[in-house]
């Protein structure tokens, strides 16, 4: 095993299938530590390829490793990995405490260690006050929240977060999310799915986009953006005081592909394929001193965008 | 939600420490959570009726009508028909069957088994943590089960014959033999119910299978009677009893055999069980 793999999670031509239903197909992926996302549609196949880093799921074809540990050794495997799970059902009559306490201990920590590590792991998602309540009366923000603490209770180097953000208020939302930086800055692997592009954005160092069982893009969001410039050039706003004037000076450059201009007739839409050169371009009209430039925006490089572009329009 | 940079160090069980006590800290720990759901979780509810049942009907029909028409000599027959019909082959066999199977179906249908997945455990030990829980909660009720309906069949009408029975005869040497036949019927039934629950997704018909193929063993030639767990238990009673003018008779194993054979065929079905987790999956939707 290479030094590299011991710190990446590998994905060698995995596809996984259920029965005749594909779940995903012909993954390949590394994963390196740092925030990844896994964004696509519902059915795209994130649960599974989650489900399969686990081992919860095996793999039809190919391989899949985590930190160099194959994910059919559990024993081995789970010192390394925490997952918080989708399924929102917990095993019945126990309080978030007893839960977390229980699978540490099953995971072969001692009673102390079990104890000990519960307490910091609920500290951590602020749990502490209902710890010892029944789960069965835990409104969904706090099951959402114990399943978390249960997930990183043993301290894990690589956390996978299953929609960890449903169910949580927007306070605990950003919490949860500084949370996940911090975690991301302390060197784990998080491998987050989600649909709320936004924050995924927010974020995420890298994103993997997934739509009908296929990797349809991944890296980070700059990057894939960037790569799809020729097919969907980059759009840019211009807030400026005469939008047409500027659309008539810039569509003498060729890498202008479309202006348009805004419905407040205060700014311009502008499809670009070479940005350097656009904006050298833009430079030159604005230095002219004829029209006066209040903003220039990027409007579709963020995930969104790139989802819409990739996903949302199949 | 604190999300401060305090960090928790790593207390991953020591590496250094020998794989047996791991194991053995594993295996307690899973007894004891399992051991709660087992004896406290709703679904014992049903297990507890069942094992009332023949407690119950005994208790009423020693309130009407003495047992034994006045002969406190036939009570050790009696006992014996009724624990090998009632308790035995009914009360012990459904009460496995329930317990054993829900281990890992009922945490299946309850959406829990992948909390157990995903933990620094073999599923090997898993398995044998789980079979131990069922083991204890089922050998425990059942024991007791056994002893109280041969103390209500006895003592109630003959309090004096029956002291004696016990306390001078061989009353006592018949509920130690009455109470391991009890103990072995769970570690056989609960090896092939936990099994069936991993494998099936209707464990009922198997289960009706086989509690069948159990009661027509009386019938079966002396070769086939041996393809099941009754016939080692049947050689294990105190009191030999009648099968009827129908049954092919064939000798009944002896104890050395009947014991060690149930135990190797029940460590060999809980190998295969090992197998079996060792590949499963979790995916509730199609279960």
């Amino acid at each position: 095993m290479s030094a590299a793999s011991d710190n990446t999670i590998i994905f060698d031509n995995v596809s996984k299938f259920y029965g005749e239903i594909l779940g995903v197909n012909r993954v390949t992926l590394e994963i390196r530590s740092g925030i990844t996302s896994l964004v696509g549609p519902n059915g795209a196949g994130k649960t599974t390829l989650m489900n399969l880093m686990c081992g919860l799921l095996r793999p039809t074809r190919g391989t899949v490793s985590v930190l160099g540990i194959p994910t059919d050794q559990p024993q081995l495997l789970f010192r390394k990995l925490g997952y918080c799970s989708q399924f929102d059902s917990f095993p019945r009559g126990l309080t978030g405490r007893e839960l977390i306490v229980a699978f540490l201990k099953i995971s072969g920590f001692t009673g102390k260690q079990a104890n000990e590590l519960a307490e910091k792991s609920l500290a951590r998602v602020d749990l502490l006050a209902a710890a010892d309540r029944k789960i069965g009366a835990y409104s969904k923000g706090m099951r959402q929240r114990v399943r978390l603490a249960q997930s990183i209770a043993h301290d894990p180097s690589v956390l996978i977060l299953d929609e960890p953000l449903n169910g949580l208020d927007p306070m605990v939302r950003a919490e949860t999310i500084a949370l996940f930086k911090q975690l991301a800055a302390d060197g784990l692997h998080l491998i987050i799915s989600s649909h709320i592009l936004h924050e995924v954005d927010m974020m995420s160092d890298r994103v993997v986009l997934l739509n009908n069982g296929y990797v349809v893009a991944e890296g980070g969001i700059q990057g894939v953006r960037e790569e799809m410039d020729v097919e969907h050039p980059a759009q840019v706003l211009i807030r400026c005081d005469r939008p047409s004037f500027l659309a008539s000076q810039i569509f003498q450059n060729a890498d202008v592909v479309e202006a348009r201009v805004h419905d407040d007739r205060k700014g311009l839409f502008v499809k670009i394929r070479n940005q350097d050169q656009f904006y050298l371009s833009l430079n030159k009209v604005v230095s002219e001193g004829e029209i006066e430039v209040e903003s220039i925006a990027p409007v579709d490089d963020d995930l969104s965008a790139v989802y819409d572009y990739l996903i949302g329009a199949q | 939600m604190s999300s401060t940079a305090e960090t928790i160090q790593p207390q991953t069980p020591a590496m250094a420490e020998s794989n047996l006590s791991l194991w053995l800290r594993q295996l307690r720990a899973i007894v004891a959570l399992d051991l709660k759901k087992n004896f406290f979780g709703k679904r014992s509810l049903l297990v507890y009726l069942l094992a009332l049942m023949p407690i119950a009907l005994l208790t009423l029909v020693v309130l009407v009508n003495p047992l034994g028409g006045g002969h406190s000599d036939r009570l050790p027959t009696i006992f014996s028909v009724f624990y090998n019909s009632v308790i035995l082959r009914t009360i012990v066999f459904f009460g496995c069957a329930w317990i054993f199977m829900n281990l890992f179906r009922g945490e299946i249908v309850d959406r829990s088994l992948h909390y157990y997945f995903l933990s620094s455990v073999r599923r090997e030990i898993l398995v044998t943590g789980k079979y131990l829980s069922g083991l204890l909660t089922s050998a425990i009720l059942f024991t007791i089960v056994t002893v109280v309906c041969m103390l209500l069949v006895f003592f109630p009408n003959y309090f004096s014959s029956s002291m004696r029975f016990f306390f001078e005869g061989a009353g006592l040497g018949q509920m130690f033999w009455y109470v391991t036949i009890t103990i072995l019927a769970c570690i056989g039934y609960g090896a092939f119910f936990l099994v069936v629950g991993l494998f099936v997704r209707n464990p009922i018909i198997p289960a009706l299978v086989l509690y069948g193929w159990e009661w027509i063993n009386f019938l079966l030639p002396p070769l086939l009677k041996k393809i099941s767990v009754i016939h080692y238990l049947n050689s294990l009673v105190p009191v030999p009893i009648s099968e009827g003018p129908f049954a092919v008779v064939a000798e009944p194993t002896r104890a050395w055999i009947a014991i060690p054979g149930l135990l190797i065929v029940t460590a060999l079905v809980l190998v295969l069980a090992g197998t079996r987790i060792r590949r499963m999956e979790v995916r509730y939707g199609s279960d």
